[in-house]
């Protein structure tokens, strides 16, 4: 029988110039295998595309990687997009080489959540799910 | 017993080589004094032998580029390094060449590597921050300030840009009266792993395949000590390649790469000696080992039988190694000290021309001081006390070696063919061919990893908790705002009707298919800047979207 | 009210206002009733709707984005409905057709979304079928439909469009071959792409043949050469799209595809709204799976009044 459980809906996507994405391709691709739409924007966007982008999607939840250290610019960007387009109730979430004294700062500056290298994917997978279910149910 | 006519030519080899590169030490020898042989051979000596593995120095190369190898002289210690702005970077070259240092490994920031400046929007919060900002000939000049570049060999870690970096190193040679011919280093400028593994692309593959083989045709007349490419698997392997991928699209590469040479009316034997390689050493000691042995000779045999060429040279694989960044962890990081120390001792025992060894916290942030001295002594002690550099390719002959060796050369060669079937790198590059092999392996590794099939120790078996946090380097943010502003000065200082001039002889120059080196390096001596370069090639070339 | 301020959002062409609408719809939300019958038939009727398909990497999406911008430069505002397969294991999919358009994110007056096929058989092109009348609404008046043409929920939606263009390209050899047969039935404009490519010629004077072979039933198929990745050969397209367009008017073939696809939107919907009571007595019976399944399958629709 076809399932008939909601199916959410995530972007991923990599900001800046930092083109290592073997990290969030993992993430979208175990996304999917949990059930996920996952659209992906590919390397190189600007945090004002990834904006753009999540909202032409309507999806529940963004998530960002970021290899190059420029996240402490870079993620609080995007969620400043995100709130220019009226979407702040789109939750971020961020991976990549993240030094801990940065993540406190990131989640000040209205990152959902932050992880680095060794988390479980299904950690991951838990917080994305945790994350959409937030942000639709604060819709209606 | 006869001896095999290979073997005495390889002695006579020797000789010769001896004479003029004397080993390093009279003799070798083991704690009890026994002298370790410098090469182990099988008792018999067959044509197979002398077909499939060989002598040092000789064709198929399986045991080495060299006949001597180690004994004659170690590898080549070079760390990858660059700091933020061109003056801090300076600073710490001249402490490394102080330190008796002779080679420089640039690392440049990735608004350089895609060419853009540091004043454009896409390199808001980039600048500075995996390497050194050049935005144009002035911050080479402090880049090298009191460097005499006769004296020194630079490697750059650059592609889409490499012409114009350069032409800058070119300029600055001149200002210090060397001429070019004079100039020794490595240019990366190995476009293709970056369209499927690492990124920094600008234009699409056509005119950068133009870009390249230009670079060739003008270093062979200007700078004949220059490596002219550095044919990168490393960055395929991090992006979760396997070893037999990383091979197999790294060679393929390499044909592309000489393909297009001749097609530009290069002659092969001319070009091809100036062809080097770069691969990862990753975890798996035996494995790596195999695939350093089998690389090399796959590349002899591709060289020789595909291309015809002549010159042992051009049939010779060269390369540089670094460690696994992607095996390192961010837990109980000083077990990546070990983990190095491992992946090094493979590259060597796989013969490897030059090593960087990867640093404990890079898997949190830049390394520190500290931990970058740390990595360079994991080379010196392998160097100087496993043993493992007294005789050439000590592993040859052990069933599992050599197995493995011809394993991984057939299922590279399988895989090169199923790409000469698809119409080549580039096609397959275009269909996504190559990237979704890669993407399908790094799957299924991440994959053992999390259901717990691969143990990684520290992350999914052998945990701890951690409480002292590691003291981490990073970068003042205040390095754009500068970088910004010094920008914006020499925009006012320069003559700037010179550099519209050589702008747009540039543009012209690309329209046209004359070689793009001229006027690259008549433009970067106007100080027009890297990111207008490569605006006025981005409108003739177009953009590469990923 | 939440649709309210939805209805406004569309007709303000508000990005977040559409997306949200066409959510709705796909989940098959009470709301979408409301958001549908508000929109303007004027505006759907008015609107050109552009089928892109062929095989996986053939350049579908490249070439949209190319179209994308040449609407723009003649002032169009455009909608792109990309439909990427779900997992069939899963359920969950990966839709990366956008990469390609992503120089268009902060243009207001392009608006992409991509959708998955969810196993749906008729239910995406349901689906489609009121995004396209959702972008219609909000000004689009070029949508273009771009989906692989690979399994038959794709190639039906492909049925929702005025004009269909099939993409080939060199190199894909058997693939063409195998899909030859049913797709150049559907395709109004042939398109080789990755002319910069070996076998482009070949292919391209191939496709001629074809086109001109299957004269007897319609002799407009046009074949177009283009190279989607610098650009090439994309004004060219445009007329070939205008030609067919043009024709098809004066034809009447416009009308009747149109009258066709609206049936097949009505009987998908049709399903789409039976199949949740249905599976829901299916799970409720506590039946002995015993006899044919079609005999209790009647009995059931017997029951729903739909017999
Ligand atoms: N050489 C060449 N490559 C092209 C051309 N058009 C597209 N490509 C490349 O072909 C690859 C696939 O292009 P896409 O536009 O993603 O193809 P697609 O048909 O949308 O693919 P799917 O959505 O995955 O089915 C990309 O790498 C493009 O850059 C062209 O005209 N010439
Ligand atoms: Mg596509």
């Amino acid at each position: 029988m076809a399932e008939q459980k909601k199916t959410y809906r995530v972007l991923i996507g990599k900001p800046g110039l930092d083109g290592h994405d073997r990290g969030a391709k993992f993430i979208a691709r175990a996304l999917r295998d949990a059930g996920f739409e996952v659209v992906y924007t590919g390397i190189r966007r600007t945090p004002e595309e990834i904006a753009a982008a999540a909202v032409q999607e309507d999806v529940s939840a963004v998530g960002l990687s970021l290899l190059s250290g420029a996240h402490m610019s870079l993620f609080p960007a995007v969620v400043k997009a995100l709130k220019n387009s009226g979407a702040g109730d789109i939750p971020v979430l961020g991976g990549g080489v993240i030094p801990d004294e940065d993540i406190a700062l990131l989640k000040e500056a209205g990152i959902n959540a932050v992880y680095t290298p060794g988390t479980p994917v299904d950690k991951i997978i838990g917080a994305f799910r945790a994350a959409c279910e937030t942000q639709k149910s604060g819709r209606n | 017993m006869e001896k095999h006519p290979a073997h005495i030519d390889w002695e006579k080899e020797l000789a010769k080589n001896l004479n003029r590169f004397p080993e390093r030490k009279e003799k070798f020898t083991n704690h009890g004094g026994e002298e370790v042989p410098r090469l182990a051979l099988p008792d018999k000596i067959d044509d197979a032998y002398v077909e499939n593995i060989g002598f040092p120095g000789q064709y198929p190369y399986t045991r080495g580029v060299q006949p001597t190898m180690y004994r004659g002289r170690f590898w080549t210690m070079r760390q990858y390094a660059g700091f933020s702005t061109a003056a801090e970077s300076n600073k710490r070259y001249r402490y490394l060449l102080e330190q008796g240092t002779t080679g420089l490994s640039i690392a440049f920031d990735l608004p350089t590597q895609i060419g853009y400046d540091s004043d454009h929007q896409m390199a808001a919060g980039e600048v500075g921050k995996v390497g050194v900002a050049i935005d144009s000939l002035a911050d080479m000049e402090i880049l090298f300030d009191q460097i005499p570049l006769d004296k020194v060999s630079t490697s750059m870690t650059i592609n889409a840009p490499a012409a114009i970096l350069l032409a800058m190193y070119v300029a600055v040679g001149e200002q210090q009266g060397i001429e070019s011919s004079k100039l020794k280093g490595t240019i990366q400028n190995d476009i293709l792993k970056e369209y499927v593994a690492r990124g920094t692309y600008i234009f699409p593959p056509k005119p950068s395949l133009r870009l390249i083989t230009d670079i060739f045709k003008w270093c062979t007349e200007h700078t004949p000590d220059f490596n002219t490419i550095s044919i990168s698997g490393y960055h395929i392997r991090e992006a979760g390649s396997t070893a037999v991928q990383e091979v197999a699209f790294t060679l393929a590469n390499g044909i592309t790469y000489v393909q297009a040479a001749l097609d530009a009316g290069l002659e092969l034997d001319n070009f091809a000696p100036r062809l080097s390689f770069f691969f990862n050493a990753s975890s798996d000691i035996l494995e790596e080992v195999s695939k350093f042995r089998a690389a090399r000779r796959l590349w002899a045999r591709i060289m020789k039988e595909r291309f015809n060429a002549q010159k042992p040279s051009s049939r010779m694989l060269r390369f540089h190694t670094q460690t696994a960044g992607y095996t390192l962890t961010a837990q109980q990081i000083d077990n990546n000290i070990v983990r190095v120390a491992l992946q090094a001792l493979s590259a060597v025992l796989g013969g490897t021309q030059s090593l960087h060894t990867n640093s404990r916290d890079e898997a949190l942030a830049l390394p520190t001081e500290d931990s970058v001295r740390t990595a360079l002594r994991t080379q010196q002690v392998i160097a100087h006390e496993s043993g493992v550099a007294s005789s050439v390719d000590p592993l040859a002959g052990s069933y599992f070696i050599e197995q493995l060796t011809d394993r991984i050369e057939a299922q590279a060669s399988e895989l090169i063919a199923k790409i000469d079937k698809a119409g080549g790198v580039v096609p397959a590059i275009e269909d996504g061919f190559i990237q979704r092999q890669i993407e399908n392996s790094a799957y299924e590794y991440q994959q053992e990893i999390e259901k717990g099939e691969r143990i990684i120790v520290g992350v999914n078996e052998f945990k701890i908790e951690e409480k002292t946090k590691p003291s981490l380097l990073r970068v003042d943010p205040e390095v754009e705002k500068a970088q910004v502003q010094s920008l914006k000065e020499l925009r006012q200082r320069r003559d700037n009707r010179k550099v519209e001039e050589a702008l747009a002889n540039l543009s012209e120059c690309a329209l046209s298919s004359s070689n793009l080196m001229p006027e690259i390096l008549a433009a970067v001596k106007t100080y027009a800047t890297l990111g207008e370069i490569c605006q006025v090639l981005r409108k003739v070339f177009g953009e590469y979207r990923g | 009210m939440i649709s309210e301020q939805l209805l406004r959002g569309l007709r303000e062409h508000d990005p977040r206002g559409i997306a949200r609408a066409i959510s709705l719809v796909e989940e098959n939300d009470p709301l979408a009733d409301e958001i549908l019958s508000s929109i303007d038939d004027s505006l759907v009727d008015q609107a050109m709707v552009l089928g892109i398909t062929g095989p996986p990497g053939a350049g579908k999406s490249t070439l949209t984005d190319r179209i994308i911008s040449k609407y723009r430069s003649q002032g169009s505002r455009v909608g792109v409905i990309a439909v990427d397969p779900s997992s069939p294991i899963s359920g969950g999919a990966i839709l990366g057709d956008r990469i390609r358009m992503m120089g268009h994110a902060l243009d207001k007056d392009v608006v992409v979304r991509s959708m998955a096929t969810r196993g749906r058989l008729g239910g995406l092109c349901a689906a489609a079928g009121a995004a396209v009348r959702i972008l219609a609404g909000s000004g689009c008046s070029v949508i273009i439909i771009e989906t692989v043409g690979v399994g038959q929920s794709e190639m039906d939606i492909i049925r929702l469009a005025d004009i269909t263009a099939l993409v080939l390209a060199p190199g894909l050899g058997d693939d063409i071959q195998a899909m030859k047969a049913g797709l150049l039935e559907v395709a109004d404009i042939l398109i080789v792409n990755k002319a910069d490519c070996a076998g482009a010629e070949t292919l391209a004077m191939d496709m001629e043949c074809i086109a001109r072979e299957g004269g007897n039933k319609k002799n407009t198929t046009q074949v177009c050469m283009t190279t989607a990745s610098e650009g090439k050969g994309i004004d060219e397209l445009l007329a070939a799209i205008e030609t067919v367009d043009a024709s098809h008017r004066e034809s009447g073939e416009r009308r009747t595809r149109r009258e066709k696809a609206y049936d097949l939107e009505v009987l998908d919907w049709a399903i789409e709204m039976i199949k949740p009571s249905i599976i829901e007595k299916i799970e409720n019976l506590g039946h002995a799976r015993k006899g044919a399944p079609r005999l209790l399958a009647s009995k059931l629709l017997g029951q729903n009044n739909l017999g």
